[in-house]
């Protein structure tokens, strides 16, 4: 047995007796980012598939959804900042090696393209919506000629701020159950499928939603395939891992992690999918909100989680 | 030039004097330290063998918390310390996070503070202020790349070990044992 204690009375704010330093601030942006990086992917795919038409709510009105969740993101994390009036610090500083630095320049891309792709269509949204100045209305027909090349820009960055929700957290090696580089791969998944989940609930078009259940449907698999492997890698890994999965399985966050991420938020919804495919009847809007909901618990359990897992010594 | 300690684990007794000539010497505010002390005791009654450990940052080699830093606040000094440029950090937390000593700390003020190896007594030619205070002399500072430093001599003819080596962040405090 080994028992080993802060003799000079260590007890730091935030440190001890366990990490959490970071609060409901990164969790919250980790959701509203994935998000918004689902909802201008599928708006970009259909873009580029040429069905615009067919899919209204996926490409016109789904996205006004995606800047504002990005600015609350972002809000988010300028929350999360201890020293807040030198956050200007990130912008003047280009650091490969960081990817909050990565993080920090892909939103500074992906919130303007969000705003002028929803920019673009605000005359189709709102009829006799007027620019009032010229060279907005230049900048219009600009963007709306180019629209197809700025559909694969924007699917491009969506799957990189999808798979950086992730890479935030994987880049930790001190923290055990963070430290899996399929994290990055699980967050997109998570992230795209949280997006689909807002379409589907807000389109009115029986047509587009069925073919997005499809979409979603396959990507919850996906995702549960992720988690299970997940879980498999830390067993098979060091002890550090191994007391990391423990965490879930047994531990502290056994219930609040099957229960709501896992059953309520990934295996209910999908099966509701499934019965409404199947043409049973169920509420438009129960599988979509179990889906955010599961994906916000699952970003604040790993956050929280991740911080108390390290290294032993 | 590669500045490094060396804690004598069988010559400390834990008094703390370390602790407190930190925070003395570096303003450390009420609550916070930047170095710290944990008494290890190991085995099953009446085979049990007692460590203690004055513990700081690494000062690691391969420091992930320089690596993750957004805006370089994080740096490596002269000698391969590590320390934080206060109006250049963001406190985003992303360096705390990274640490698996978890040898840093937001300072109330905003910036992440952390143990600097009293760079600015070191750069005077004079210890660091934990080292020059230790009543049983068992802490050692000095240039790694110089056989004659107190910290080489002091690993040389002893059995040493470092924290949590499979982290892989090559840490520079040698704990003699």
């Amino acid at each position: 047995m080994k028992e080993e204690l802060f003799v000079s009375g260590r007890n730091i704010p935030n440190i001890d007796p366990y990490l959490n330093i970071w609060h409901w601030q990164i969790p919250l942006y980790l959701f509203l980012g994935g998000l918004a990086a689902g909802i201008l992917f599928f708006a970009g795919y259909y873009t580029v598939r040429g069905k615009a038409d067919k899919m209204q709510t996926t490409v016109k009105w789904a996205p006004i959804i995606a800047p504002i969740a990005l600015v609350l993101g972002l809000f988010a994390l300028f929350l999360d900042l201890k020293h807040k009036l030198y956050f200007w610090q990130l912008y003047t500083t280009i650091r490969l090696e960081s990817p909050m630095g990565w993080g920090a320049w892909t939103l500074m891309i992906i919130t303007p393209i969000s705003f002028i792709w929803v920019a673009s269509y605000m005359k189709e949204l709102v009829p006799g919506w007027n620019w009032k100045f010229s060279i907005l209305e230049k900048f219009e027909a600009f963007v709306i000629k180019y629209r197809v090349a700025l559909a694969w820009v924007m699917m491009i960055y969506s799957i990189i701020l999808g798979v950086y929700t992730g890479i935030l957290l994987s880049a930790f090696n001190a923290r055990p159950l963070w430290n899996t580089s399929i994290l990055g791969p699980l967050f997109l998944v998570s992230g795209f499928s949280t997006g689909l989940a807002t379409i589907i609930w807000i389109s009115k078009d029986a047509k587009e939603r069925k073919v997005l259940s499809r979409i979603d449907l396959v990507f919850i698999i996906i995702e549960i395939f992720l988690i299970v492997h997940l879980f498999m890698g830390f067993l098979a890994g060091s002890q550090t891992a191994i007391e990391a999965a423990n965490m879930f399985l047994g531990g502290p966050f056994t219930v609040s992690f099957w229960v709501f991420v896992v059953i309520l938020g990934l295996v209910f919804p999908a099966v509701l999918e499934t019965l409404e495919l199947w043409g049973y009847h169920v509420p438009k809007w129960l599988p979509p909100v179990m889906i955010l909901v599961g994906g916000f618990m699952f970003r604040f359990i790993m956050v929280e989680a991740g911080q108390i897992t390290r290294y032993l010594y | 030039m590669r500045y490094a300690m060396a804690i004598d684990t069988k010559k400390c007794v834990g008094c703390g004097d370390c602790v407190v000539a930190c925070q003395t010497e570096n303003n450390v505010p009420h609550g916070y330290c930047r170095d710290w002390i944990v008494e290890s005791v190991d085995g099953t009654y009446p085979s049990l063998s007692l460590e203690f450990r004055s513990e700081r940052c690494n000062h690691c080699d391969n420091s992930p918390c320089v690596r993750c830093c957004p805006t370089g606040a994080s740096h490596v000094e002269e000698g391969g310390i590590v320390t934080v440029t206060h109006d250049k950090c963001i406190g985003c937390g992303a360096c705390i996070e990274s640490c698996p000593y978890d040898a840093r700390y937001s300072h109330p003020e905003g910036y992440v503070d952390k143990c600097t190896f009293c760079l600015h007594r070191v750069q005077k030619g004079q210890q660091p202020a934990c080292v020059k205070v230790c009543p049983t002399k068992c802490l050692h500072f000095g240039d790694l790349d110089d056989p004659n430093s107190d910290v080489s001599l002091a690993i040389k003819d002893r059995k040493w070990k470092v924290l949590a080596p499979e982290a892989g962040t090559d840490p520079q405090l040698y704990f003699l044992t």
